[in-house]
Formats: structure tokens, sequence, C-alpha cells
């Protein structure tokens, strides 16, 4: 079997081509799934709970969006060491693509949350742990988008980012076991191994919907790298060939 | 189940379509200033590349 030389992957010039490529694949998996998912979200899943009536359909968006804010925040975090290890410049730009679709699914989170918080428990917020963590979550990304654009020189960029992501890290154990650590408002993890905490349609449809939104994210970040990559590699000859055969 | 059935939040209408709807809203959102953002940096580079050529060219 022929050896895969994965760095060369990491150079901009035979990544850029390569992410075009697998950009519409991602993408159209992420529809699929998508509304595969709402279907049963809305039609297999039970019209309502038996305590909080249609708002627990809320769960099939905020539990995935939840989900993914802690997943992508971690996956930059691991970009972000790998750029300081192996001094790659794709990690911190691949750690950079991500950041604003992290914020983004850490805001509505939040807000998911709060309009189901409302009407199951009475209030849009409250100041526990589970909520503040992942509002801290919120900042952090806010952070480090805005740390990234306060600092002209893409290398220091790229170290004062990474520091910041691996530093902030540490804030995702803390949003997973806070219901567990702390008295709250909030539910307990909605998934356990060995355990049974919902019906199997519900467990399929908010895994369906989490999946889809996985897949939209590696597309959107793989876009906003391309273009990140076109930018920086101006300079070079391999962006000019492409210029030239219109292929950019 | 009809659709009319299986749609109707009831009372929780706000709560819920206002989270469906906040969450296609933001995806939407992305995606079309992401375009944009493509669009305009192809543009830009596209333009140096082609200036730069020239220049080379010409010298």
């Amino acid at each position: 079997m022929a050896k895969i030389n994965w760095f060369k992957y990491s150079s901009p010039a035979s990544f850029y081509p390569l992410a075009g490529k697998v950009v519409p694949w991602f993408a159209w998996l992420a529809a699929i799934l998508g509304v595969v998912g709402l279907y049963v979200a809305f039609f297999e899943a039970p019209l309502k709970d038996y305590q909080q009536g249609q708002s627990y359909k809320i769960i099939f968006i905020h539990v995935p969006t939840a989900w993914m804010s802690m997943f992508i925040y971690v996956v930059m975090a691991l970009w972000a060491a790998a750029g300081m290890v192996f001094n790659t410049r794709l990690s911190y730009m691949m750690a950079k693509a991500l950041a604003p679709t992290g914020a983004l699914f850490a805001f509505l989170a939040l807000w998911t949350g709060a309009l189901w918080g409302k009407p199951t428990w009475g209030t849009w917020w409250v100041w526990d742990a589970r909520l503040t963590s992942e509002l801290i979550l919120f900042f952090l990304y806010i952070g480090f988008i805005a740390l990234g654009s306060a600092i002209e020189d893409p290398r220091r960029a790229a170290r004062a980012c990474g520091l910041l992501a691996l530093v902030g890290v540490v804030n995702v154990p803390i949003i997973y076991f806070s219901v567990l650590w702390w008295s709250t408002l909030h539910q307990p993890p909605s998934l356990k191994l060995n355990e049974a905490t919902m019906g199997t349609s519900m467990l399929v449809g908010i895994l369906l919907v989490t999946f889809s939104l996985w897949f939209y994210t590696i597309a959107v970040a793989l876009v906003r790298v391309r273009g990140e990559i076109l930018e920086r590699e101006r300079d070079t000859s391999w962006v000019a060939q492409l210029i030239h055969e219109g292929k950019e | 189940m009809s659709i009319g059935e299986a749609l109707d939040m009831g009372k929780y209408s706000f709560y819920v379509w206002g989270s469906y709807g906040v969450l296609a809203l933001c995806l939407l959102i992305e995606v079309i200033s992401l375009r944009h953002q493509r669009r305009t940096i192809k543009q830009r580079v596209g333009r140096i590349v082609r200036v730069a050529t020239r220049q080379e060219n010409e010298a």
C-alpha cells in the first residue's frame, strides 16, 4: 500500500483544490441529513411531552447546537495545538475558520435555551453554572475572533489566538459537567451511555440534526479557509497560476 | 398524522418557531455573507495577480 504523506495536505497549495472539491459533498450531506432529521423531529417523534407540551420540540435544535458549540471549540483548540507543535501554516487558518461558526452555535444554544426556559422554567435566563459557562464559551469565541483581527502580523496573531484557544478549552468540560457538579434548573446530560434517557425517535432526530450541523460546519469552514489561503498566498506562483487558469 | 397536526405547536408556537426560525436565519446569513466574502476575495486577489503579471511582462 502506498504511504500517504499527510503533511502534503498541510501545505496550502495542495490543500486548496482538495478542499474545493469536497465542499459540495459536505453541503449536500448537511442538507439531506437536516431534512431527514427535521422529518423525524416533527413526524416521527411524539407530538408532545407529557409535562412540556410541544415546547419540547426545541430539544431537536437546542442539544445539537449546544454540542456543536463545545465540539467546535475543542477542534479549534486541537488545530491551535497542532499549529504550535508542527508549525504548519494551515493549522491556525483552520482554527480561525471554525471560530465564527462556533460562536454562531454558542449563540443559538443560548437563544434556543432561553426560548425553551421561558415556558418550562418560567424564566428566560438564570445565572447558574450551565448557562453562565456556555455564555463564557460564546465570549471566548468572540475574544478569539477579536484578538485575531486586532493583531496585524499573521504569525503573532496565530500564536496569541492559539494560546487563547488552548487556555479556553478548560471551559468545555466545565460546561459539560456543570449540571452534575452544581445544583441547577438545567436537566442532566441528554445522552448517557448504557442508560435510556429518551425515546429512540427523539434520539435519532437529535443525532441526525447534529450530524447535519457537523457537515454544515465542515463545508462552511472549508470555504472560509480557502478564502484565507487565497488572500495570504496571493504572492505565490501557484495562486497566480490558478488565477490565470480561472480555477480560483 | 397530518402536516397541520404535526406542525401545530399550540400555545408554544412563539417559542418553538422562534427557535427554529432564528436558527434558519443565522445559517442563511452565514452562507450568504460567506458567498459575498469569497467573491470579494477572488476579485481582489485576481486583480493583484493580474497587475503583478503585467508589470513583470513590461519589465
